[in-house]
């Protein structure tokens, strides 16, 4: 295994383009407008969808097709439709983020116990107060699952972008394949992968952060 | 598009047979090593929690990372298909593992301590009676198994051997809409198919569950 490529100074200088800094940074700035696009859009969706119960087969169907659509063809097919560059890319990974979000966001108002929704109403709470302060702090877990699954969905498609012109750690993969530099290649490999399992970690830190204790049953 | 696939049919049948069988390989093996893994995180309940974490950090690993990162470890060619199977395999067992161990633990413990007071065995109890009780989710869990493995297939194409994908940088490269759009319905579809095949499967194999 040669590990030349990754421990080598020169590439982790902040400054040099084309180093691990700059390539990190890109990526997570097109991780980033992904999941703040797709999560404009989907989670009122999911939210009016789950709050409502009209509509669920557009939430339930939406997951499976999110699922089965294959990201490399979704992003070639935009770039040839529209050219190069960020925007053909950005539509391809945000509408990959939003079957997961949208989905999870529609599961977590759904699974969470109808009594408690009825105890609010008959509380006098407006339908507003039920939704901000019951159903969405108790769908918070199934939500964040989904937006988890969406940021590695990002972060993997992100990667595979980089054959269609996009920055990113994916350029490490993609250029060094094509000259055979398998050094820079491992090098992509282990440092994506790596970013992948750390942005988890931090989410699953920023769940249990924002999760209420009286959901979660941490007191 | 017609035209397009009357004049390539055999480039578009060889991708999708190719497709099928990179996809489905991964399917059954995964399947095959995920459930003594499932179980294992069962049967000693210490495991559970370790096995969920190294599962779910294996899952989180881009498949292109992983396609370009077994070669140096197989000692494989990079352009051999045994790096997409072994890479899909993973994903497969990390997904399946979980729902494996999750579905004998929903198993109703009344169920297990009727059975052993039937006379069942460890062995005979768990083939008998904790897996068909468990298989809803199992199947539950291949169905998402089988349906991810034949859309990650496709970034295999990236590496030089990837089915349906090998359509999507062929139109790439020529700055043709037809293959990429080919590609993206058969890939689909081939989704839908197997992921109907296999809650027919369900239905025939869980009777009781039809009410």
């Amino acid at each position: 295994m040669n590990l030349s490529y990754l421990f080598d100074p020169a590439n982790w200088d902040p400054s040099a383009a084309g180093g691990f800094p700059q390539l990190l940074l890109s990526h997570l700035w097109y991780v980033f407008l992904a999941l703040l696009i797709g999560t404009v859009i989907a989670l009122p969706i999911g939210l009016y969808i789950g709050h409502t119960g009209k509509g669920s087969f557009i939430a339930i169907n939406a997951g499976n097709a999110g699922r089965s659509l294959p990201t490399l063809g979704l992003l070639m097919l935009m770039v040839t439709l529209l050219g190069l560059g960020l925007l053909p890319v950005l539509i391809a990974l945000t509408v990959l983020v939003i079957p997961p979000i949208l989905t999870s966001a529609y599961a977590g108002m759904r699974t969470l116990d109808r009594r408690v929704v009825d105890a609010a109403k008959g509380m006098g709470m407006r339908p507003w107060q039920v939704l901000t302060r019951v159903e969405l702090p108790m769908a918070l877990p199934v939500m964040m699952g989904g937006f988890r699954s969406a940021a590695l969905q990002v972060v993997a498609t992100a990667t595979v972008a980089a054959a269609v012109g996009l920055g990113g750690l994916g350029r490490l993969l993609i250029d060094g394949l094509a000259v055979n530099d398998y050094s820079r290649v491992l090098a992509g490999a282990i440092v994506v992968a790596v970013l992948a399992v750390v942005l988890d970690l931090f989410l699953a830190l920023v769940q249990r952060w924002v999760v209420s204790p009286g959901v979660s049953g941490r007191f | 598009m017609i035209q397009y696939l009357q004049n390539n049919s055999d480039t578009v049948l060889a991708a999708l047979r190719q497709h099928l069988y990179l996809a489905l390989v991964p399917v059954l093996l995964g399947f095959v090593i995920a459930l003594p893994v499932g179980y294992l995180g069962v049967r000693f309940p210490w495991l559970y929690h370790p096995l969920v974490n190294v599962c779910g950090v294996l899952y989180s690993i881009p498949s292109l990372a992983l396609f370009v990162f077994l070669p140096v470890v197989l000692g494989t060619k990079i352009l051999s298909p045994l790096n997409i199977i072994v890479a899909l395999t993973i994903y497969t067992v990390a997904l399946l593992a979980r729902t494996v161990a999750d579905g004998l633990r929903s198993v109703d413990k009344l169920v297990n301590e009727a059975a052993t007071a039937m006379g069942y065995r460890r062995t005979r109890r768990l083939i008998d009676v904790e897996l068909p009780v468990a298989l809803p989710v199992i199947l539950a869990g291949l169905r998402v198994a089988t349906v991810a493995n034949i859309s990650l297939v496709s970034v295999g194409a990236l590496i030089g051997i990837g089915g349906l994908g090998q359509l999507f940088t062929r139109g790439f490269q020529l700055f043709y809409l037809e293959p990429i759009i080919v590609g993206i319905v058969l890939s689909v579809l081939l989704a839908a198919v197997a992921d109907l095949i296999i809650v027919l499967i369900q239905r025939a194999v869980t009777p009781w569950a039809r009410a």
